[in-house]
């Protein structure tokens, strides 16, 4: 298969744009997929200074490497979820892509702060682990951002990513989720990082080949505590029907994303005035929430709670 | 035979070659969409020839969980 821009050997079909693209052609793809998005969403520039939250996984180092390449100023945030050796090599992976372009970056340890790992933290509370796991990312990455004076928050969420979540939604009608289900939540009040998704354009297959290409060593092996979620169901039934129908993922989220963006110039309320109509920080941690007490917070209650009665 | 390596549930198998990796992601009813194929340091096509003496990975690309 030949490279449909220079007729190089190819390294990668993409059906969804009905081509093929050798490793330099790859490359500058998806730079530019990263670009445009970061464009025609307004998410920053090149002034701001960007905290990406990097897990040692293909999408946020890649994420990470695109903006430096790109002359971002970025810097690395991994919280340490306390999941075995699989937490030590992820880590590992995170520090040894840092080093090699001398990148800033910052550990967070989230099992020195709860006193235990996410695993019999959501034991205690009888919560999936992926649940868990995201509400503590959630809060520690919004928290350092804010507190070291970051302009935005970029994680590593892909196009599969965000057309599952998608369809997670849709299928239980959850229209209170749907609205913040855009590559952009704004800096809508003090105390929340506004939040970015600069490779919603790509999927996972593109970002994990750009890894590749560019020699960059994430971790292979999947979360162990994510067997079993329902988002890899979603991502499963959905490749199935990409597969029948090449662009469908594509036209889903990208579809969704246009008529949600119609449906805001008619709304004369912005999710920002939404938000601060709804929100106050919680009495624990000073974060904002729409109850007294933020979701992490409860978590944390729930845990000392437990450990108190046994 | 070819040998292949599947990472991310760190299985091994083999098969008699040579065969096109899009038959043999057939054969092992893998979604070409769901994974990368590396030869060495190279991703291979699905139209790309594996030979018998030839080591491959097959690198699922899903991942997440919340």
């Amino acid at each position: 298969m030949k490279c449909r821009k220079c007729s190089d050997k190819a390294v990668l079909s993409i059906p969804r744009h009905n081509t093929a693209l050798c490793g330099l052609c790859l490359t500058e793809y998806v730079q530019i997929q990263v670009e445009r998005a970061i464009g025609r969403e307004k998410m920053c520039t090149k002034e701001n200074k960007i905290l990406v939250a990097v897990s040692g996984g293909k999408d946020s180092l890649a994420l990470w490497d695109i903006l430096l390449k790109l002359g971002y100023h970025a810097d690395g945030l991994y919280v340490n979820l306390g999941i075995g050796q699989y937490s030590v090599r992820s880590r590992k992976k995170v520090e040894v892509f840092a080093e090699l372009r001398n990148a800033m970056w910052f550990s967070q340890d989230a099992t020195n702060d709860e006193g235990t790992g996410i695993r019999e933290l959501a034991d205690l509370v009888r919560r999936p682990a992926c649940a868990a796991c995201g509400c503590i990312k959630r809060y520690h990455f919004n928290r350092m951002a804010v507190d070291q004076d970051y302009d935005v928050l970029a994680t590593g969420h892909n196009l599969d990513d965000e057309a599952a979540r998608l369809m997670g939604n849709v299928l239980h009608w959850q229209q209170e989720f749907l609205e913040k289900q855009g590559p952009v939540l704004p800096a809508s009040m003090e105390g929340f990082a506004k939040k970015i998704k600069p490779l919603y354009r790509l999927t996972e297959r593109e970002i994990a080949a750009y890894c590749v290409v560019n020699g960059i060593d994430y971790i292979v092996q999947d979360c162990p505590l994510a067997t079993g979620s329902r988002l890899l169901v979603y991502k499963e039934a959905l490749n199935v029907v990409e597969q029948a129908s090449p662009g469908s993922k594509q036209s889903f989220y990208w579809g969704f994303l246009a008529q949600q963006a119609e449906k805001f110039k008619l709304d004369h309320q912005s999710m920002s005035e939404r938000d601060i109509a709804l929100l106050h920080p919680c009495e624990e941690c000073g974060q904002p929430t729409s109850s007294a007490m933020c979701s992490y917070c409860k978590l944390m209650a729930k845990t000392k709670t437990h450990k108190k009665v046994s | 035979m070819m040998k292949i390596y599947i990472s991310q549930s760190e299985k091994t198998c083999e098969f008699q070659g040579p065969k096109q990796v899009k038959a043999i992601l057939k054969d092992l009813d893998i979604i070409p969409e769901t994974v990368l194929v590396i030869r060495g340091d190279g991703l291979l096509t699905e139209d790309e020839m594996v030979s018998d003496r030839d080591s491959i990975e097959i690198r699922p690309v899903i991942s997440g969980g919340v």
